[in-house]
């Protein structure tokens, strides 16, 4: 069961089962929906700013525990944050990602992401763990041309 | 007579490779690709070493024998299917037959039996995967036809309640599938083609899922045009048949163009061979197509009605021993005469994906997600299914270690 352990972390069955800013808010400057074709996993992100500042994250999905997870610990990790910062974090993540198993995530840029380091040994499953990001990444995107 | 499954693992040389650190193959996902005996390995290898040329092209010894050998595997497929030879097109896979059915349609002038405008309809079902569904969407968006389809049964069949209603005298063509590959169901498809008939609709049948595990004769069924991918049915990738009635298929427009499928060419007009030479511009697959004779020449020394036979037995088990799982639902008839060996199935609280991921770790490869199929897993209220799909080379030892699989994600996952 090594490997799998690798996989699912406590952190990631945690935020599985007990997912964060799940619950859309009726208030946002931009709203997206992604979608991963290979595998059907939705998501629906409201995020709201302050200036250049991610004031509110909302989410609402049907997916896998590694790309439920995922939203769940990015919208933690997201609120509150300057943009700059918040993509310098997301940057961080996507070459995590990347790095087929021999990445070696910084704990204190990714917090609680660290626990899905092992995603990136399984191709198969770094589209569901970047499904959110890339989300919050449009949503961002959308959000400043808003303002 | 049963098969004897050892045996025949013996011919695949795959399942002689361990998984995920030095576990034993337990491959159920043959709805997605099957794997390939030894022998369609070595008609693909032997192609490449003794006879590779341009079949059809040059009046050489390795042209003559590439021709030979090309030629010969159109017999074997017909003879496999019921039909004569030159009622079979070899094609890329069934993707690309049903996108040439679609596009030859398109190309049919006014007045031609297969033209189709904003006054004709196209049929398909609820079940189609993308492949039989989406070629003929857009073939509807571009003529300006309508688009209708049979939904499904809360059992996973056809429903038939309203053919009156699909099909009718503007109905131009219907697409179905012969067996689902999500729901594995099989469907009888004697009533539509008989009702399509009398109105004069063409009738293509995807035949995916079904040629690869039970006896399809083309002149039986009745239909007017069927496919398959040879790589379901232990052939090489690359290669796929699509067969038409003779009569129809000759009056077809081409839709690849290129060589090897004119009959006159000049600067500014061009004429078409005839049938199936007309549709299969440019040098074909060789080598697969010789590997997909070698394939079904495989299947027939084993016997389609014994693969059936067997598979059946193990859909059977398989059934039984989900059914002892707590908070399983199978997706798809319960009623073993009506589904072949392709189990779709979700477990409470456990995602497919994550139920798949921890399969493999065990060794255990099936498929997760919505297989090709979202119009159908939408309709089944589904975002995602795991689906298990059975072969010739699987057996009980399979089927009990994916069910130990899911009993033991159900524990790790904390249901
Ligand atoms: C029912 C059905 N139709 C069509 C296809 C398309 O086949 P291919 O991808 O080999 O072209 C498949 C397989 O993926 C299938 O299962």
């Amino acid at each position: 069961m090594m490997q799998l352990d690798n996989l699912y972390q406590e952190v990631i069955l945690d935020h599985y089962k007990h997912p964060e800013n799940k619950g859309l808010a009726d208030a946002f400057d931009a709203q997206v929906h992604h979608i991963n074709p290979s595998c059907g996993d939705e998501i629906t992100l409201n995020l709201s700013l302050e200036g250049t500042k991610v004031k509110g994250i909302s989410w609402d999905g049907v997916g896998c525990s590694i790309s439920q997870a995922s939203v769940s610990i990015m919208s933690g990790l997201m609120l509150g944050k300057d943009l700059m910062i918040a993509q310098e974090i997301l940057d961080n993540f996507v070459s995590l990602m990347q790095s087929k198993g021999v990445g070696q995530p910084d704990e204190n840029v990714l917090e609680d992401a660290v626990a899905l380091a092992g995603v990136s040994q399984y191709p198969a499953r770094i589209k569901c763990a970047l499904l959110g990001w890339m989300a919050f990444k449009d949503a961002s995107v959308q959000a400043q041309k808003k303002n | 007579m049963a098969l004897n499954v050892t045996e025949i693992r013996k011919d695949f040389p795959i399942f002689l490779r361990k998984i995920r650190d030095g576990k034993r193959l337990v491959y159920l996902d043959n709805g997605a690709t099957s794997q390939k005996p030894q022998v369609v390995i070595d008609a693909e290898i032997d192609f490449y070493r003794l006879n590779n040329a341009a079949a059809h092209r040059g009046a050489h010894q390795l042209a003559e024998e590439a021709t030979e050998l090309f030629e010969s595997a159109r017999q074997s497929v017909a003879e496999f299917l019921g039909a004569k030879a030159e009622e079979i097109v070899f094609t890329k896979g069934a993707t690309e037959s049903l996108n040439l059915l679609a596009y030859s349609f398109s190309n049919a002038e006014p007045g031609s039996r297969f033209f189709i405008g904003p006054e004709h309809t196209i049929v398909v079902s609820e079940m189609e995967h993308h492949a039989n569904l989406i070629p003929w969407q857009q073939l509807a968006k571009r003529s300006g036809a309508e688009l209708k389809w049979f939904g499904i049964t809360p059992d996973g069949r056809i429903d038939l309640s309203n053919i009156e209603d699909l099909i009718t005298d503007k109905t131009k063509i219907v697409a179905i599938t012969q067996q689902s590959n999500v729901l594995g169901t099989i469907n009888n498809l004697d009533l539509i083609i008989s009702k399509a008939h009398a109105v004069g609709a063409i009738v293509i049948v995807d035949a995916c899922q079904s040629v690869p595990h039970l006896a399809v004769d083309v002149r039986k069924l009745g239909a007017d045009f069927l496919t398959f991918s040879g790589h379901k049915a232990l052939g090489p990738t690359g290669v796929g048949v699509l067969w038409g009635s003779y009569d129809l298929l000759n009056e077809l427009p081409p839709f690849l163009f290129g060589g090897s499928m004119i009959e006159n060419v000049t600067m500014t007009d061009a004429t078409w061979a005839e049938a199936p030479k007309r549709f299969e511009a440019g040098v074909p697959n060789m080598a697969q197509v010789v590997g997909l004779a070698a394939a079904l020449k495989y299947l027939q020394g084993i016997g389609m009605d014994e693969i059936h036979e067997h598979e059946k037995k193990l859909t059977q088990y398989l059934l039984d021993g989900l059914a002892k799982i707590e908070d399983i639902s199978i997706v798809g008839p319960l009623d073993i005469s009506l589904r072949g060996a392709t189990v779709s199935f979700t477990v409470d609280g456990i995602h497919p994906h994550d139920l798949g991921q921890f399969l493999d770790n065990a060794g255990i490869a099936v498929r997760t997600g919505h297989h090709c199929a979202w119009p159908l897993t939408r309709a089944l209220g589904v975002p995602a299914t795991t689906r298990a799909s059975m072969y010739l080379y699987n057996d009980e030892s399979d089927l009990d270690a994916l069910i130990r699989g899911i009993i033991d994600a159900k524990k790790y996952f904390g249901q």
